[in-house]
């Protein structure tokens, strides 16, 4: 295992009274995919805005590559190397496909051609929708186009929030067997999901969040194994 | 025909300065859905601002100097009325909005001891020009091109440019433009700045062809631009442009009508009611999108 990219300790979220992180901690080193498992509301999505600068936390750290950016503003976030895919894709619809995938570059401007047919490699689909509006793809195709801005980012860690979410399973195998690639081109993955059993397959590590804390923790197998979890989050799945 | 031909190149002229003024409007509520009502205050502001600058120093370094103060004027209030109320209801933020717009008509007033002051003559543009028989200044001549000039530079600049870019993607979603690294406060002063000058230029030409200058003298063509943004679509600079373009036609065909008709007194009101009827069939303007608020 690499060396420690992301480090989160105890961090606490609350918005307007009330709490929704309390106390997180958790770890995510070099090379690795680690996902953040749990119900609706359980705090994931609020400890990922808070990694990327869009909360500020109520307390506790969080620290990326020995550097402490808690409550730092976005775009420093972004400027070291922090980049998401946010929760219902949100593609800017006017914009091109291209477009979308520049502006996920906004603070670079070099070797920006060799990104673009780089992610164009992991999805011919936008490369033949280049110069569509981003708000007339599909919604797998969103995903796609969210998933290509962040890699525009170059990302040192690529936090991704549901990906998964309201597309037919055909697509989330799709959008899983890129994350696989993502990751084997050398990209940190911090995921979170409500598809448990999707996530845990392509974890190296995985946290079960419930209520605002860490309830669990293991390598992927042994969380798809564990009994608990097999119960309130893989449901019938085999 | 001369009659005409001079009433359709005032209208022209006219509808291009409403333009100018529209596009501030139609700018501040693409990214911020604010009505920024202290707009056509900062058009009256930069034009009292040529009367004293022009007294005292060269026209060729006086004008620019109005332009660069607006700028500076409208990046202010933007940074001291709006920006602290970012995250507040947009209702709180029109009534900053237009708490700025008493202020600089108190102001102005202020200053002036609330008497009209005349604006200043400049040369070239208030020369008189022969056009097809008709005597006009050449600021009337002068006006649409150069409008139509500043409106394709800023397309280009929206269209083509990482800025431009930037403004569309904050137009849409604040927060996922912050995700991607984008200044989303630095965004907004960027477009209170380019409606800022724009009003400046706006100014010069108007108080050219209207040389009185009181402190509401902003209110009637602010509103006027206004109406011209909703009524083009808000938001939408092609709109805005084209309604302030017709607004401004009316106008003067409705003020030239022969005078025994005595209907120029009601010049306003039917420009309202042409508007009125215009919403009734396309709620959106002109070139409006389908109404989204913003989540």
């Amino acid at each position: 295992m690499g060396e420690e990219v992301l480090q989160i300790s105890d961090l606490q979220v609350s918005y307007g009274g009330i709490e929704a992180v309390r106390g997180i901690s958790l770890t995510v080193r070099a090379g690795e995919i680690v996902t953040l498992i749990g119900a609706n509301g359980a705090g994931k999505s609020s400890t990922l805005r808070t990694v990327s600068g869009l909360v500020k936390p109520k307390g506790g750290k969080v620290v990326f590559e020995g550097e402490d950016i808690t409550g730092k503003d976005s775009t420093y976030i972004v400027s070291k190397g922090l980049m998401m895919v946010p929760e219902g894709r949100r593609i800017f619809p006017n914009l091109t496909v291209l477009e979308n995938l520049k502006i996920g570059a906004y603070l670079r401007k070099d070797e920006l051609e060799k990104d673009i047919e780089m992610v164009y490699g992991y999805f011919p689909r936008l490369k033949e929708r280049s110069w569509q509006e981003g708000g007339t793809l599909s919604g797998g195709e969103q995903q796609m186009l969210a998933v290509g801005r962040a890699l525009m980012g170059r990302p040192k860690l690529l936090m991704m929030d549901e990906p998964s979410l309201g597309l037919a399973p055909i697509v989330v195998q799709g959008i899983f067997e890129i994350i696989r690639q993502i990751h084997e081109a050398g990209t940190t993955v911090l995921l979170i999901e409500q598809n448990a059993n999707m996530a845990l397959h392509v974890a190296d590590r995985a946290y079960v969040i419930e209520n605002g804390k860490i309830s669990m923790e293991g390598t992927g197998r042994e969380l798809l194994e564990d009994e608990k979890v097999r119960a309130a989050y893989l449901g019938s799945v085999e | 025909m001369e009659y005409v031909i001079s009433v359709l190149l005032s209208g022209i002229s006219v509808g291009g300065q409403y333009a100018l003024i529209a596009i501030g409007y139609t700018l501040v509520y693409g990214i911020l859905r604010l009505i920024n009502f202290a707009h056509g205050d900062v058009f009256m502001v930069a034009g009292l601002m040529g009367i004293y600058l022009t007294s005292a120093l060269p026209i060729t370094v006086s004008l620019p100097l109005v332009i660069l103060l607006t700028v500076l004027l409208g990046f202010t209030i933007e940074r001291a009325a709006y920006k602290p109320l970012r995250n507040a209801p947009r209702m709180s933020v029109m009534i900053s909005a237009i708490g700025v717009s008493y202020l600089l008509q108190n102001t102005a007033t202020y200053v002036t001891g609330g008497q009209p002051m005349t604006y200043p003559t400049i040369p070239f543009l208030s020369d008189t020009v022969n056009v097809a028989g008709t005597q006009t200044k050449w600021v009337v001549i002068i006006t649409p091109f150069l409008v139509l000039a500043l409106v394709l530079g800023l397309t280009q600049l929206i269209h083509h440019t990482k800025v431009g870019m930037a403004m569309r993607a904050v137009s849409k979603d604040f927060e996922t433009s912050r995700l991607m690294g984008i200044q989303v406060n630095s965004v907004i002063s960027v477009t209170f700045i380019i409606g800022s000058a724009l009003a400046a230029v706006g100014s010069i030409l108007f108080f050219t062809n209207y040389p009185a200058i009181t402190p509401m003298a902003g209110a009637m063509p602010g509103l006027k631009a206004f109406v011209a943004a909703v009524f083009g679509g808000i938001g939408s600079i092609p709109g805005a442009v084209l309604g302030a373009f017709i607004i401004g036609i009316c106008e003067t065909i409705i003020k030239g009508l022969p005078s025994a008709w005595d209907v120029s007194v009601f010049s306003d009101a039917f420009t309202f009611a042409l508007l009125i009827i215009i919403l009734v069939f396309k709620p959106q303007g002109l070139f409006g999108e389908a109404a989204t608020d913003k989540v």
